[in-house]
């Protein structure tokens, strides 16, 4: 308690250097939080879209398909077990058939993945009710992304070529009936969408598709012939890896902000045993052991993180408050990069995020305080006494 | 403690490495100073009286040799028991006053208290005491900062004297004072030495320092070169 109270005192007593320590180390804690806040919020953020427009509850693959390898797609359809029929009837599921195929976009070939989804289906949070046209021309879906890379735009008419059974190619034409804003990448580049009754009658696979997405909240039907099952943690892996992949990246940023904290620590700790030597041999002269006094120099090191928490929350909470109000615009050209996050990041702060960062920062800076301590253990009393350096 | 000896020293030796050979700052210095003295170790700068008052203290061991404080072989304890040891019994009066800087006076003088776990109720009290006996009491919320360099020693007399210890070892305690001042707080010490029985050992060439001792050893290169005792204060005609 006595070495708390003097720890108190002589922190106190430092003035304007211990604030500017303190106002360091809050910066790289205020800093911390906002980053790893933001890698949550993008993680969040990618994962909330991600299940509602393109994984919903969940996925049933045709045992054949592999989304890595388009040379599986000639084989991964299958007509849907009656399980899954049930259920795509019941507007808890809906099916999807993937081929490959190609486009002529003013007069240059692109292939693609033709993507067949039922016009009317609400498993999916994206619009397919702009295929539901029962004219004679075959509506398209595209992404916005995929628009401005073909440079393909509502209404236009492009030709599709597609293969099929038996390997005659077949051709038609279709109309764009909706250049559709999505965050999610993964449903835009380099593919179109139609609607699944129409392809299905081109393809001749009547009845067929290559993948059936389950509603949020849909139990799965247990295991089904020719047919396996991901949930959810399996499609967000990729997802999270990419997310995990960018946070390592921040967590550089991290370290050096740290890093600086704690240099201005270790070196107010040195110039502290350096001027204070003769202090330290009053200590011991008046009972203090070298290891209460190696306690007090590194706990008056690591009460600085408990002035940065303070100072960090005095104007932190605020900051960080607004931004995860306003949130933080995206860099156009961000969502190309994989992660579905929209045009603004919303930062996620936890307890625990909060809590663990300040944790390491109290670690850290009780660590950083007591090496430079250790020089006390090799003082001689009547050396400090005399102002002198053992 | 043997016999009504506080401290005994036998063929003390003290010596310290110098480049590639050894000073030999104490030289078979044999001692014994009973409770309630009132004495001082003199001699010229680099004769050895710190190094002795050192030893003593508790904060540094012979060589060779013994000495023995308060019934404690001081070469035999480790840096905790030697840390009790000064804690407990012993207080310090330096001549540089060596106040902890972000206390008060009052503070000051309450620290030795703390690291002794006295109550509050009680520790107040010995505070008020000790502030009253060096003429503070009104000084307390003052900062070292704030004191002269009389009252600083003052305060470090009141800070040594709170615990009550029955030694007291005082290094040069006036040689960063005025003749006044000195005066006062030789007068202070020899009070408390009176009314305390509080044991007083100084380390000084200071004659004013030599002129209110009861006993003066004097010590030249290492050795006692005189030991010398007086019925009153050696001096007490240096007083202004």
């Amino acid at each position: 308690m006595t070495i708390l109270r003097l720890a108190l005192r002589n922190i106190i007593g430092t003035g304007i250097r211990a604030w500017l320590n303190a106002f360091i180390i809050s910066i790289a804690l205020v800093a911390a939080v906002w980053n790893q806040s933001l890698v949550s919020g993008m993680d969040e953020q990618a994962s909330q879209a991600s299940q509602a427009i393109e994984f919903g509850g969940g996925q049933y693959w045709q045992e054949n398909y592999d989304p890595y390898d388009p040379l599986t797609l000639e084989d991964a359809h299958a007509v849907l077990p009656a399980a899954l029929q049930r259920l795509v009837n019941e507007g808890k599921a809906t099916a999807i058939l993937v081929l490959q195929g190609s486009i002529y976009p003013h007069g240059r070939m692109r292939s693609l993945l033709l993507k067949g989804i039922d016009p009317g289906q609400r498993v999916l949070a994206f619009p397919t009710s702009s295929l539901a046209d029962p004219g004679p021309d075959l509506p398209a879906l595209i992404g916005g992304r995929f628009a401005k890379a073909t440079g393909l735009a509502r209404g236009e008419s492009v030709t599709l070529r597609w293969r099929e059974p038996g390997g005659a190619f077949n051709a038609q034409d279709t109309r764009v009936a909706q250049v559709m804003k999505t965050t999610v990448a993964s449903i835009d580049n380099n593919q179109v969408w139609l609607p699944l009754a129409r392809l299905q009658a081109m393809a001749r696979l009547p009845g067929q598709a290559t993948l059936v997405v389950l509603a949020p909240g849909t139990p799965p039907p247990g295991p089904l012939p020719g047919w396996t099952f991901r949930d959810i943690d399996y499609l967000l892996s990729d997802l999270r890896a990419l997310v995990k992949a960018k946070s390592y990246g921040r967590t550089v940023f991290l370290v050096i902000f740290l890093s600086l904290g704690m240099l201005a620590i270790f070196d107010t700790q040195v110039l502290a045993i350096f001027r204070r030597r003769r202090e330290i041999g009053t200590l011991i002269a008046l009972g203090f052991t070298r290891g209460q006094v190696i306690r007090l120099f590194t706990l008056e090191g690591a009460l600085h993180a408990i002035l940065a928490v303070i100072l960090g929350a005095i104007y932190g909470l605020p900051l960080l408050w607004l931004q995860s109000r306003a949130g933080l615009s995206v860099p156009a050209g961000t969502e190309d990069m994989g992660i579905s996050i929209g045009e603004k990041i919303f930062p996620v702060y936890s307890a625990g995020l909060i809590l663990g960062i300040i944790l390491i920062a109290m670690v850290v800076t009780t660590i950083v305080s007591f090496l430079p301590t250790r020089r006390i253990a090799r003082m001689k009393p009547t050396d400090a006494l005399r102002g002198r350096l053992t | 403690m043997t016999g009504n000896h506080l401290i005994r020293t036998e063929n003390l030796v003290k010596t310290y490495p110098m480049g590639l050979s050894q000073i030999t700052a104490l030289n078979n210095v044999s001692l014994v100073f009973g409770a309630g003295e009132f004495s001082g170790l003199v001699g010229p700068s680099g004769s050895g009286k710190t190094t002795l008052l050192n030893i003593v203290g508790s904060l540094d061991s012979p060589t060779s040799g013994s000495a023995e404080v308060l019934g404690r072989q001081v070469e035999k304890l480790s840096h905790r028991e030697a840390a009790g040891l000064r804690n407990h019994s012993i207080g310090f009066i330096f001549q540089t006053f060596n106040l902890l800087p972000v206390y008060t006076a009052y503070e000051n003088v309450e620290f030795p208290l703390l690291l002794l776990k006295t109550p509050a109720q009680q520790r107040k009290k010995m505070i008020m005491e000790a502030l009253e006996w060096v003429g503070l009491a009104d000084r307390g919320r003052s900062r070292p900062s704030q004191l002269s360099g009389g009252e600083s020693q003052r305060i470090a007399i009141a800070r040594a004297m709170v615990k009550r210890p029955p030694l007291l070892l005082a290094d040069e305690p006036t040689a960063n004072l005025d003749a006044e001042n000195s005066h006062h707080i030789l007068q202070t010490m020899e009070k408390l030495n009176r009314e305390l029985g509080t044991s007083f050992l100084f380390a000084t060439h200071d004659e004013k320092v030599i002129g209110y001792l009861r006993r003066k050893i004097t010590l030249v290169d290492g050795r006692v070169a005189k030991d010398e005792t007086f019925p009153s204060p050696a001096g007490k005609g240096v007083q202004p």
